[in-house]
């Protein structure tokens, strides 16, 4: 994807170099490719900076009686950790952070797309696929931790006999999460910038306003959608298996 | 045929098609879903959480088949092939 204007591309000439020396020095299409990578990268941390000075702002002054920024924020974690809660039960709030912070990270990465001169981190491949590697590494550290060696039993189906069957569908299942996950969201959020942009090109007036619409609801609904698979994958591998 | 005007056309028919289940499957969902909440109205919070789960499995089916024409389209790891190919037709 090729975007017209971005307002972190002055930050290209100065990070390509350094990240990626291979592909400076041999330009052209490897050029174009390290520059989407340092864009990735540039709006990742900002999305971690607002997200971090955001979180500062609300906490230093913490009041009884919550105002303004503070009840905002209140009204959005406390949501969270309702959803969670309805979702995993009492022993899904040590996972709590985790949750929440993918799902603002992701929530906060999709809605800069709606701003011109914006890209969206999880627009990229790469990033959608760090978060699902993320997911299904804590699902199986869980998992370990809370069953020790009996994991096993997860992947071996009720009967015994169809033990060795079970155990290689459950792994390719488990590792098609990962996929599932990352193109989900990479798909969502990708695709719509590229419907934008063709809108763009055919009608540059109002008609892009009709996608950008959708686009909002596109993109607080797979965030929600993400975190409601991470908190589903950790359940499961929480829960006994049966 | 050229090489890339069959991409372009591989690309638009993997998205057509593979619209086609999804369609039918999330329409079945929201079918499902409203038929629930006007049996049980008070009911609506839940079940409107778990279509949301649904419809989103249901559409990263035709997700995938947006992926699959991008790839097509942008990513094609037959192009150098099919290119040298198309060089070798000219000859």
């Amino acid at each position: 994807m090729v975007h017209p204007f971005l307002f972190l591309q002055f930050l290209r000439d100065i990070l390509a170099p350094i990240l990626f020396p291979a592909a400076a020095k041999a330009g052209g299409e490897a050029l174009k490719t390290a520059h989407t990578s340092v864009d990735t990268i540039t709006y990742t941390w900002l999305v971690m900076a607002i997200l971090i000075i955001l979180s500062i702002l609300t906490t230093k002054g913490l009041k009884n009686m919550p105002g303004g920024l503070q009840n905002f924020m209140e009204v959005i974690v406390g949501g969270i950790e309702k959803t969670v809660e309805d979702t995993m039960g009492k022993h899904g709030l040590p996972f709590f952070p985790l949750i929440a912070t993918l799902f603002l990270f992701i929530l906060f990465s999709n809605l800069i797309s709606l701003i011109p001169g914006f890209y969206p981190p999880t627009g990229n491949l790469n990033t959608t696929a760090a978060l699902a590697v993320i997911v299904f590494t804590t699902t199986h550290v869980v998992g370990v931790k809370e069953h020790g060696f009996s994991y096993v039993k997860h992947f071996l189906g009720p009967v015994w006999w169809l033990a060795w069957m079970i155990f290689f569908i459950e792994i390719i299942g488990h590792l098609s999460r990962v996929l599932s996950l990352s193109l989900r969201l990479f798909g969502n959020i990708g695709g719509h910038e590229i419907v934008i942009m063709v809108f763009f090109a055919l009608v540059p007036l109002f008609a892009p306003l009709i996608m950008t619409v959708l686009g909002l609801l596109v993109c607080i609904i797979q965030s929600i959608v993400f975190m409601m698979l991470a908190m589903m994958y950790i359940q499961g591998a929480v829960e006994e298996a049966h | 045929m050229d090489f890339l005007s069959a991409c372009v056309i591989a690309a638009g028919l993997a998205m057509g098609l593979g619209a086609i289940g999804p369609g039918i499957g999330g329409g079945n969902a929201v079918g499902g879903a409203v038929e629930g909440v006007s049996r049980n109205p008070g009911a609506s919070g839940k079940i409107l959480t778990t279509m949301m789960i649904g419809f989103a499995m249901i559409e990263s089916i035709a997700i995938y088949a947006l992926v699959i024409a991008l790839i097509i389209l942008y990513a094609n790891p037959y192009k150098e092939a099919g290119l040298r190919a198309l060089e070798h037709i000219a000859k």
